[in-house]
């Protein structure tokens, strides 16, 4: 993690949200907040952060604070908990995320070859953060019996061949 | 051959509307629980489901009416109460609860309805994987339908019983599944699970009186309380009531995800025409895993366990979470074993230095071995420091605050110990036997 981020995000040329965003931002958190005890703000850390990342693709400086701010927290907490759950970015990603299950069950039914059929395909290797694309193994996804699975920005496909990647890839503009 | 003579969860799943309201209702949803809210005490519910023999199907395999009498009289304990429903599926091999949302999420909410009432709670979270986008959607449009209707909120079914029921998605880390680790979560921290006692019956959610159950559990609780406890605890086997789902992975012509009779033999699992039917044609089986990747792996040999929670005991493996997963004989055990401890390496949560230090140190050991750089003396570090995590033979309770540490350091122990010939092998030959083909017959991407 960059060591001058994690404290005062520098100032910003422009905001961080548009109006419609921050609207979304403002509405998303009070109902979030009306799920929890009063007195428990910050135990809507999970879904804040998930709202921030839905609006912003990842979760950025100015956002976390923002998050603290209106969950009675420290910056340090949303950092904490962003940087310890992998679907939260604090780098900003390529505009695809590609998750591959490489775990024993899609293993065992050719998980490994479509990762370097990926990595081909794509002409990147796994774990590097492009522009276009983030290709990364990731852990079991609960498609065992479907093997082998992959998330494409959190949409899940299944049962994969070659075929049925090279569709799916095709859909990446 | 054990007959699966009457479906419990997948009864109803892939019929027309099944996963809205409307299709729910027409096949009898939500009867149960208007019914025991109308003629039964909390107390009763609670007994009739220890009389079931419902136990967690999350992995532990424990007595449900059980864990939910630890919960205090409120005459002890003023605090509010919680219901929190794991739907953290993220155990290697296993994809049950995932499909239970996607195709029959109110048979999940009416189980939430009767276990609240039973437990006296008013807010329930659901705590689903950040993964499961789409069930997740399938699950918020439920809850929103259920509001609507009137069955959730201020009254209960119209009942005056206030309870509120809300979906939280974690974001991927395995540790959440472990129950003191997702009410972490819930609460908006890392997942670092908690020191017990106290139980979370008794110090919960936000310090409050929670039972935590897993999916597959609560869901059954409409079709008990439709059939009875008596029904459901027969339909069982020893003292397992109700069926399974069980995912079945790997090496065989048809995996997939399956309701099973507990009396059900692991050898008929994968062979049966129902399920499995068997490897491909000329392939036989070498292992084994048969309760998610935490589960210590099985021979051909000790295929005739029945699939009841205690029957995996004697051969020190456990039923866990259903989750099967099979090796055929052109697999590299090292291999696999490497791939299932680099998961607990990655998903240790950091907390207990035995776990944190010592599974990518087996990772790493299995791996020097596996690419040829191994010597006779690293099979012995291994054993080393996978007893120092959690000794072997499994005595329930390894060095750490959870279970994941036992979950990472018993697979290992396991396949050492059962193919301690092929890690030898890699260490003499200086290489893997399997060549870049390690994984066996559907091991190609296709």
């Amino acid at each position: 993690m960059g060591g001058a981020r994690f404290y005062e995000p520098a100032a910003m040329s422009e905001p961080l949200f548009t109006p419609a965003e921050q609207k979304r931002f403002d509405d998303g958190i009070a109902q979030l907040l009306s799920h929890y005890p009063n007195d428990r703000k910050s135990a809507a850390m999970l879904p804040a952060l998930r709202l921030l990342q839905s609006l912003k693709t990842w979760c950025p400086p100015e956002g976390m604070k923002l998050v603290a701010e209106r969950l009675e927290t420290t910056v340090a907490h949303c950092y904490e908990v962003a940087t310890f759950y992998v679907m939260f970015h604090t780098e900003k990603p390529g505009k695809y995320v590609i998750d591959v299950c490489t775990n024993l069950s899609c293993a065992l039914r050719g998980a490994e070859g479509m990762l370097k059929y990926l990595e081909q395909k794509l002409n990147t290797h796994a774990g590097t953060n492009g522009e276009k694309v983030f290709l990364r193994e990731t852990e079991c996804l609960a498609s065992c019996g479907t093997a082998p699975c992959m998330q494409i920005n959190e949409d899940h496909h299944e049962n994969l061949t070659k075929e049925k990647v090279d569709r799916l890839l095709e859909k990446l503009t | 051959m054990s007959v699966l003579t009457e479906k419990v969860m997948t009864r109803d799943w892939g019929k027309p509307g099944q996963n809205t309201l409307k299709g729910y209702k027409e096949r009898g949803g939500y009867q149960q629980l208007k019914r025991v809210l109308d003629s039964m005490q909390p107390a009763q519910i609670t007994d009739e489901v220890k009389k079931s023999n419902l136990r967690g199907r999350g992995g532990a395999g424990f007595p449900t009416g059980l864990k939910w009498s630890f919960v205090p009289s409120l005459e002890k304990n003023t605090k509010p109460r919680y219901l929190a429903i794991n739907a953290d599926e993220s155990e290697p091999g296993t994809a049950k609860d995932r499909f239970i949302l996607e195709n029959d999420p109110h048979m999940l909410l009416e189980g939430i309805g009767i276990a609240c009432y039973a437990l006296g709670a008013h807010s329930c979270y659901i705590y689903a994987r950040g993964e499961f986008k789409y069930p997740s959607s399938v699950l918020d449009a439920a809850i929103a339908e259920a509001y609507a209707d009137g069955i959730f909120g201020k009254k209960l079914m119209g009942k005056d019983f206030e309870l509120n029921v809300v979906q939280v998605r974690g974001a991927g880390a395995y540790i959440c599944g472990e129950e003191t680790a997702l009410l972490e979560s819930l609460e908006g921290k890392k997942g670092w699970p908690r020191l017990k006692p106290p139980f979370p019956a008794v110090v919960g959610l936000f310090g409050c009186p929670t039972v935590v159950n897993n999916v597959e559990t609560i869901a059954a609780l409409p079709r008990i309380f439709e059939k009875g406890a008596d029904w459901f605890s027969k339909l069982g086997a020893a003292k397992s009531g109700g069926t399974r789902l069980v995912t079945l992975s790997g090496s065989v012509l048809r995996p997939g995800t399956y309701e099973v009779s507990m009396d059900t033999s692991m050898r008929e699992l994968i062979y049966d025409k129902e399920y499995g039917q068997g490897l491909p044609e000329g392939r036989n089986i070498k292992a084994v895993i048969p309760g998610g990747s935490s589960a210590p792996v099985l021979t051909p040999d000790e295929l005739d366990v029945k699939l009841e929670f205690d029957a995996f005991k004697p051969l020190n493996s456990m039923a866990g979470s259903g989750g099967v997963i099979v090796i055929d004989d052109a697999t590299c055990a090292v291999r696999s074993i490497w791939r299932v401890a680099r998961f607990y390496a990655e998903e240790s949560c950091g907390q207990c230095t035995p776990c944190r230090e010592g599974q990518p140190w087996m990772a790493r050991i299995i791996r020097k071995i596996e690419e040829g750089r191994g010597e006779l003396s690293d099979l012995d570090t291994l054993m080393n420091v996978a007893q120092a995590i959690a000794p072997w033979p499994p005595i329930g309770l390894g060095n750490t605050i959870c279970a994941l540490g036992d979950a990472g350091a018993l697979p290992v122990q396991s396949f050492v110990q059962k193919f301690r010939k092929e890690f030898e092998e890699h260490i003499t030959r200086k290489g893997c036997p399997y060549g870049d083909k390690p994984w066996g017959a559907y091991g190609e991407f296709q």
